[in-house]
């Protein structure tokens, strides 16, 4: 018998209160996990933001559109390689659940710009010849069965009507950090129908994406850009992708803040938690500590009983805690509307993070009682009635 | 033989709440190798801390007490905690075993602290629980034991480690009179055939008659 089997033994003394700490601690893991999938899914735009591209927007409002022939006058900015635009199409659907982003992009330059949407070469030509075609992303193929040649019908909301666009390509997101449920359309379609039906918001623009050379000229090539359209009636603003990313989650930045406060606040109940289990558990220990201390057992032991025992539960709590979190996340995606967030996904980090914490949480959750059993002199513990 | 306990002028004071309580005045005491003496007084006569003292379990606030030629209240804490592993067996009145291990296991413990084999082990543990009647109850566990066995249980873990002496604190005090017989004819046998030295702690006269030499301690000082 080595001290570890003791340490088991001593795990599974009460054995319904180990279960319970175990299941508590498994339950704040998956709290914990779910929260920092979430924050990790809403700051997901922000990671797949390319350093090379600035985003031009009208300064006033994200909302109010840029003349078209902006465009032009953009391209002839040094340092700039190439400029495409899109706008916000969105509409529905089916119904208001199928949440996926409708964008009406600019077919001749969009892909160039954006080369983590992998589209082959036939699919892309095939596009740029059909006005009414749209290019959706795999995730969304995938989950609602589109095919090239499906029809997609879509009742528009910011651009009224019933539309139909021709599937004519799926595209594969490059890496993990980018999109793969986005439908675009063309720009030039959705403008011949605004000259028809809305000529007063025919050629606007939601939003110009320039792809520049040298992201360390970012910051001049953006002045340059905005001072071209200074005192006009459409003044604008350039950023850097990532900053008009994150100029998004401000809106929703104290929502945030709270989630990510409250996924470390869970941390510190867990610790509570474990710690007053491995407190009641030292305490009703305190006669058998002073009898192994009488037998010659040192300080190193009886760590080794405490720390250990503490270590065991955290771990097999957070090990089961981290088990369950992946079908719970999966199934939470199933139930938020489809597309809200494009990336859901555990992240390494969060497992990282969630097992750190295990080992750190084992280790102070013991430190109280450790401390008091080291404490407590051989006659204090044979004294004490528990 | 020669003394291997000497206890010269040791005085105890706990300190309790700010108020200074002395408990042992100033008391001297010799023990011949191989005796088996009871200390015997009324409660708070300060006898279980003079065996605490002799055990080495807590230090004595003057005096010194020297086991087989160590003063043991010079060493640290470590050497201290060693040197109860290497020399002394306990008995305790509630038997203090360990519940979640078997008897073998609970007999064991102290040898986790040598460097002996694992077979090595099993061999003294096995001798051990026999030498005390138990060997048909080595897989059994503290609660399906009476409170003879489990006393009995006991004494092997003091012995296993064939400690120089055996301090002994009120072994029969949670016993009934036939289990307490049992364990006084086993200490009485540890004296006799071990030739162990046994420092026992009672109230109980009966118990005080099965060893050798008695002391009484009386506020302190003994009488």
């Amino acid at each position: 018998m080595k001290i570890f089997k003791l340490v088991f033994k001593n795990t599974l003394r009460h054995k319904l209160r180990t279960f319970l700490t175990i299941i508590g601690i498994a339950i704040a893991v998956i709290a914990f996990g779910l929260l920092r999938t979430v924050v990790t899914a809403w700051y997901a735009g922000v990671d797949a933001s390319a350093a090379n591209r600035l985003i031009t927007r009208q300064a006033i409002s994200f909302i109010f559109p840029l003349p078209y022939y902006y465009k032009e006058r953009i391209s002839q900015v040094p340092g700039i390689e190439i400029v495409t635009y899109a706008n916000w199409f969105q509409g529905v659907y089916k119904d208001k659940n199928q949440f996926f982003t409708r964008m009406a992009v600019d077919a001749e330059t969009f892909f160039d710009v954006y080369p983590e949407f992998k589209l082959p070469k036939e699919a892309l030509d095939a596009f740029k010849k059909e006005r009414r075609g749209c290019i959706v992303g795999r995730d969304i193929a995938k989950q609602y069965g589109f095919k090239v040649g499906d029809i997609i019908p879509i009742e528009g909301d910011i651009y009224p009507g019933n539309w139909e666009f021709i599937v004519k390509g799926i595209y594969t997101p490059r890496d993990k950090t980018t999109d793969g449920t986005q439908m675009l359309i063309h720009w030039d379609y959705l403008n011949e129908k605004m000259e028809q039906d809305w000529p007063g918001r025919a050629n606007e623009v939601g939003w110009y994406i320039s792809k520049i050379k040298d992201p360390a000229m970012a910051g001049g090539i953006s002045k340059q850009i905005d001072n071209l359209f200074a005192n006009s009636s459409a003044e604008t603003k350039t950023e850097d992708e990532r900053s008009f990313q994150q100029s998004f989650m401000a809106s929703v930045s104290a929502i945030i803040t709270a989630m990510n406060l409250i996924s470390f606040v869970i941390i510190g109940i867990i610790m509570l938690v474990l710690g007053n289990t491995m407190i009641m558990s030292a305490r009703e220990r305190t006669r058998e500590y002073a009898v192994m201390k009488t037998l010659g057992f040192s300080a190193k032991h009886l760590t080794s009983l405490i720390m250990g025992e503490s270590f065991i539960i955290s771990c097999i709590g957070s090990g089961i805690g981290i088990a369950l979190l992946f079908p719970i996340v999966s199934g939470f995606e199933m139930l938020i509307p489809k597309g809200y967030f494009p990336i859901f996904r555990i992240e390494p980090i969060t497992v990282v993070f969630a097992v750190m914490a295990a080992i750190i949480i084992g280790i102070i959750a013991s430190l109280f009682p450790l401390h008091k059993a080291l404490r407590t002199t051989i006659v204090e513990g044979f004294r004490h009635v528990g | 033989m020669g003394s291997i306990i000497r206890v010269n002028n040791v005085a105890k004071v706990y300190r309790k709440d700010n108020f200074d309580i002395p408990v042992l005045h100033n008391l001297s005491l010799e023990v011949e190798e191989g005796e088996f003496m009871a200390l015997m007084g009324p409660s708070g006569s300060g006898k279980t801390t003079l065996l605490n003292l002799i055990a080495g379990i807590d230090r004595p606030t003057t005096g010194e007490i020297i086991i087989a030629g160590i003063d043991i209240a010079t060493l640290s804490e470590s050497a201290l905690a060693k040197w109860r592993a290497d020399n002394i067996g306990f008995v305790f009145q509630f038997y203090n075993l360990i519940p979640v291990l078997t008897a073998f296991e609970n007999v064991e413990l102290p040898l986790l602290l040598s460097p002996l084999s694992k077979g090595e082990r099993k061999i003294h543990v096995e001798t051990a629980l026999k030498l005390v009647g138990l060997e048909d109850r080595m897989y059994h566990y503290p609660k399906q034991l009476s409170g003879g066995q489990e006393q009995r249980v006991a004494i092997a873990r003091a012995i296993v480690t064939d400690p120089l002496i055996i301090v002994a604190d009120e072994p029969t005090g949670d016993l009934d009179r036939n289990s307490a017989e049992e364990v006084l004819l086993l200490l009485d046998r540890l004296n006799r055939e071990f030739n162990k030295t046994i420092l026992m702690v009672t109230h109980d006269p009966y118990a005080a008659g099965k060893a050798k030499i008695s002391r009484h301690l009386e506020k302190g000082d003994l009488v």
